[in-house]
């Protein structure tokens, strides 16, 4: 039994692998720089979604709230570039870390909170942080921060000719998510997240402290989301209150996981693959002119894979885990 | 040596209402103690104050020499306490083999080891069969052996039984009552609840009748089951419920 558990672990490292080895042999094919960026984009909210996963999926505590990490993370990066002349790959890691301690000392009084209270107390949350840097002045206000890009540099790590370094990027950020997923899945936080999740009574029976469970889950999965956030500021090379931390950001790192199957390692990663390619492609070729036309197939879309999988689209693929259940 | 559980004088008022008033009781070592009253008797409450769910009002809890009274759960788990939950509280989206490792990681933060420890427990409890199934799709005899599996994953001292054997079929429970003695034979001490006195007189060592938030009679079973409160407390309970 113990050697069927680890074959499965094996094997999901292996296809990962060599997706992720596909994927970086993609931009050999793909010149058009218009399907780059959607690549580009789609590994990003998948990277996102996998973060937001680890607190939300894996942990229960669903929040949708996460686009002020997202925001932080590219905040972060941005004014100590600008302002201090800090090189964005030392902005970034400094933005994880100010994001993880953000989520903790969010989470002192929140993880007190259940259920839907919750959802609303991130969704606040979020809102006073847009308004908050909306009226800073020192950080731009609304008018935002614009990137003073000066050439190709993996230093400064700004491209202007050639998209390809932001999709390799993305790609190692992707990877990196999914890697810390795997890894914790097997390990005794991802243990005690499932159960803070499942019953956290019995959890605190079995000696889960379910409050510091919490608070791990919600520590590493704001940092990867501040590491996505410092990277698209870099790839947008401008920023402003509501292009890095607008309500929109916490809905596209929700969707993909509860699309793809929340609380699973391939859920993010699927749902994204599908999602974000759908709502760029419904956009440029359904939407415009205001009528929303693309929304709402996009709606629709998402209406109908939630009804037909309710527990994700990871759930087609789903063979090993229920083996011998009796339905 | 010393009792390995004491409650000294404990109180819980809710509200108005006094589920437990005064109770001390001693559980020693290696036992196998019943904790029986009819419905309302304050059975649960006093169970979920020892498990930690809740501190006392008044007066104190000992556990192996230390005083606990204001312990959480997740430390007395720790520390030797384990429990079952009356209602199942199986992590349901999660197989058997999951469940009981979340228990063994109390003690053995190797995941290879925790897994080796929860098979081991599911071999002891007859679930070995039933490893890599949802706890969901478990039937309610395999779910009660689930819970006693979780608890007995953290190697406890004191095992807090919640009306396990209750609503079992006679085959059912009669599996269940072999697994406590081998509990027992394991070096592990039981404290159980239950309602229904059929089950549990032949099993226990030593019977405490709780009524109405008190400790009505203590003793071995055979003496209980034939003491005039005791029954008094069982009928008049019935015809009060109007049955």
């Amino acid at each position: 039994m113990d050697k069927a558990f680890a074959a499965r672990r094996r094997r999901d490292l292996i296809i990962a692998a060599v997706l992720a080895g596909l994927a970086a042999l993609a931009p050999l094919l793909i010149k058009d720089v218009y399907v780059q960026n959607i690549l580009i984009l789609t590994l990003m909210y998948a990277a996102l979604s996998q973060s937001w996963n680890i607190l939300s999926g894996y942990c229960g505590q669903i929040s949708l709230g996460h686009a002020l990490y997202f925001g932080i993370g590219a905040y972060t990066t941005e004014l100590l570039f600008t302002k201090f002349g800090v090189l964005p790959w030392f902005g970034m890691l400094a933005g994880g870390v100010i994001a993880a301690i953000i989520a903790m000392g969010l989470g002192y009084p929140f993880f007190r909170l259940r259920g839907h209270y919750f959802v609303i107390a991130t969704i606040v949350i979020a809102e006073i942080g847009l308004l908050l840097f909306q009226n800073w002045e020192w950080a731009g206000a609304a008018m935002g921060i614009t990137v003073p890009v000066r050439g190709d540099s993996w230093l400064k790590f700004q491209f202007m000719r050639s998209k390809l370094p932001y999709f390799y990027f993305a790609l190692v950020l992707c990877s990196l998510a999914w890697f810390v997923t795997w890894w914790l899945e097997d390990s005794k936080w991802g243990f005690w997240w499932r159960a803070v999740k499942d019953n956290p009574e019995a959890a605190e029976s079995l000696g889960v402290v379910v409050f510091n469970s919490k608070m791990g889950a919600a520590a590493v999965s704001a940092f990867l989301v501040a590491i996505g956030g410092a990277f698209y500021a870099q790839f947008l090379a401008y920023i402003d209150p509501e292009s890095v931390m607008g309500f929109q950001f916490s809905l596209l790192m929700a969707l993909p996981a509860v699309l793809g199957g929340i609380g699973t390692l391939w859920g993010p990663v699927l749902g994204a693959a599908i999602l974000i390619p759908m709502t760029e492609l419904t956009r440029s070729y359904i939407g415009g002119s205001g009528r929303g036309v693309d929304l709402i197939v996009y709606g629709a879309l998402i209406v109908a894979i939630s009804l037909a999988l309710p527990r994700g689209l990871v759930s087609l693929f789903s063979r090993s885990k229920a083996k011998g259940a009796t339905r | 040596m010393t009792a390995l559980l004491e409650t000294r004088g404990v109180w819980q008022r809710f509200g108005g209402l006094i589920a437990n008033s005064d109770v001390s009781i001693s559980v020693g070592r290696g036992e196998i103690v019943g904790l029986i009253g009819p419905n309302g008797a304050g059975k649960s409450t006093l169970f979920n104050l020892i498990a930690g769910v809740l501190p006392p009002t008044q007066g104190s809890i000992w556990f192996d020499g230390e005083d606990v009274t204001n312990m959480p759960a997740a430390e007395r788990c720790q520390r030797g306490v384990g429990r079952t939950f009356q209602v199942g509280k199986s992590f349901e989206t999660m197989t058997v083999i999951d469940n009981v490792i979340v228990g063994a990681l109390v003690r053995n933060t190797v995941m290879r080891e925790a897994r080796r420890k929860a098979h081991k427990v599911l071999e002891f409890t007859g679930l070995a069969a039933r490893a890599d199934v949802l706890a969901s799709d478990l039937v309610p005899a395999e779910k009660r052996r689930l819970e006693v599996a979780r608890a007995l994953a953290t190697e406890p001292k004191l095992l807090l039984l919640d009306e396990v054997l209750t609503g079992l079929t006679p085959t059912e429970a009669q599996t269940g009552v072999a697994l406590v003695r081998k509990v027992r034979d394991a070096g592990i001490t039981v404290l159980m609840v239950e309602h229904v006195m059929e089950i549990v007189m032949p099993l226990v060592d030593r019977a405490i009748v709780l009524d109405l938030g008190k400790v009505l009679v203590e003793g071995k079973p055979s003496d209980v089951v034939r003491d005039p409160k005791v029954i008094s407390a069982y009928l008049g309970d019935r015809h009060a419920v109007g049955a």
